[in-house]
């Protein structure tokens, strides 16, 4: 057997080495998707509410199963999903009990609409009974004004008509 | 003597208390939406004796199966979860009791995972070798139907599709599973 010794094939073989491992590299880099941070999973995990606890917001609920709840939206985060597809995705999986912020429709449009006319109720009486009192306050006393005849006359026969009794 | 005719007393116009009003109407719309609220929380579980609302359940095969639709079998209802303890603790129970009655085809066993990951929920299922139909209760919309208070609980209901039963928590074995199934079977 004739031994090779042509340059050129070696030059090639090396190349189609280098070729190969460049390839196999470069996949591995395609194949891992970006991990998003804790920050990123909290910000979408505090829109949202533990399914089975009361009243605790995703990104501090201690339990296992919150923990797991939060790896769910960080492989969809991984995924390339918006706040607004994973909280889509909470919301038809446990209801809308998950959202930390209820949509504005039904009877939650009461939650909306309640405070700010409270408060603006408040503020009408307050003002009112201020606009009702800084008159009385600040006005000098002043005599009566002179009363009319007739009213002279009415009072004189009620006097009279009370002493009678 | 002549009298002076009185004086026309003119009574000063009151407003009409539109404030007054309005918070009247507000302060009842809250009690009312209270009221509401606190009539809801006190209703309870369903009832037994009286027919069984209504459910479509998506299996995780993507099967749509409505409770209706299995009028004249028993169907016993158990809401699970993986996470849940107690659940485990019959899990292996229900399966046992469905593979009993599973020839006959008279009895008819549904999980519906509630509020689970599917990931996390087939894992269960394959733990324990769970084969009969299984399906998320999506937006909780079923466990909200029958007013669970939470995991596990089962719902056992009749050929007329009575709820004829209710267990809250855990069954400690198959034979309890199978008295309540039985007592049905004609």
């Amino acid at each position: 057997m004739r031994p090779d010794h042509h340059p050129s094939r070696k030059i090639l073989l090396a190349l189609l080495l280098a070729l190969s491992l460049g390839a196999l590299l470069t996949a591995a880099a395609f194949a891992q998707e970006p991990t998003p941070s804790d920050d990123e999973v909290n910000r979408v995990a505090s829109q949202l509410y533990c399914p089975v606890c009361e009243s605790t917001p995703l990104d501090v609920c201690p339990t296992q199963a919150c923990a797991q709840w939060r790896e769910v939206v960080r492989q969809k985060l991984a995924q390339g999903w918006t706040d607004e597809q994973i909280k889509t995705y909470f919301v038809e999986l446990y209801g809308e009990r998950v959202l930390a912020t209820p949509p504005a429709r039904g009877l939650n449009l009461l939650m909306y609409i309640a405070p700010p006319l409270g408060i603006l109720f408040g503020v009408y009486l307050v003002w009112r009974t201020l606009r009702k009192r800084a008159p009385a306050a600040a006005a000098p006393v002043e005599a009566p004004p002179p009363a009319d005849a007739a009213t002279d006359e009415y009072v004189r026969r009620l006097e009279e008509e009370l002493r009678k009794r | 003597m002549s009298e002076t005719p009185l004086p026309d007393v003119v009574p000063t116009a009151r407003k009409f208390p539109w404030g007054a009003l309005l918070a009247f109407v507000g302060l009842c719309a809250v009690l009312g939406v209270v009221g509401v609220g606190l009539a809801r929380s006190q209703q309870g579980t369903v009832v037994v004796g009286r027919e069984a609302p209504n459910f479509v359940l998506t299996t995780f095969d993507g099967e749509q199966i409505s409770l209706r639709s299995l009028r004249g079998k028993i169907v016993v209802v158990n809401f699970w979860a993986s996470w849940c303890k107690p659940c485990e603790q019959e899990a292996a129970d229900l399966e046992a009791a469905w593979r009993a009655y599973q020839p006959d085809g008279d009895v008819i066993f549904l999980g519906i995972a509630w509020s689970d990951i599917e990931t996390d929920a087939k894992a269960y299922m394959d733990r324990f070798g769970i084969t009969y139909p299984n399906g998320f209760d999506l937006g909780t919309r079923i466990s909200q139907t029958y007013r669970t208070t939470g995991v596990p609980e089962t719902y056992i209901i009749d050929q007329d599709g009575v709820l004829a039963a209710i267990k809250i928590g855990p069954f400690e074995s198959v034979a309890e599973i199978r008295a309540v199934i039985d007592a049905l079977r004609k």
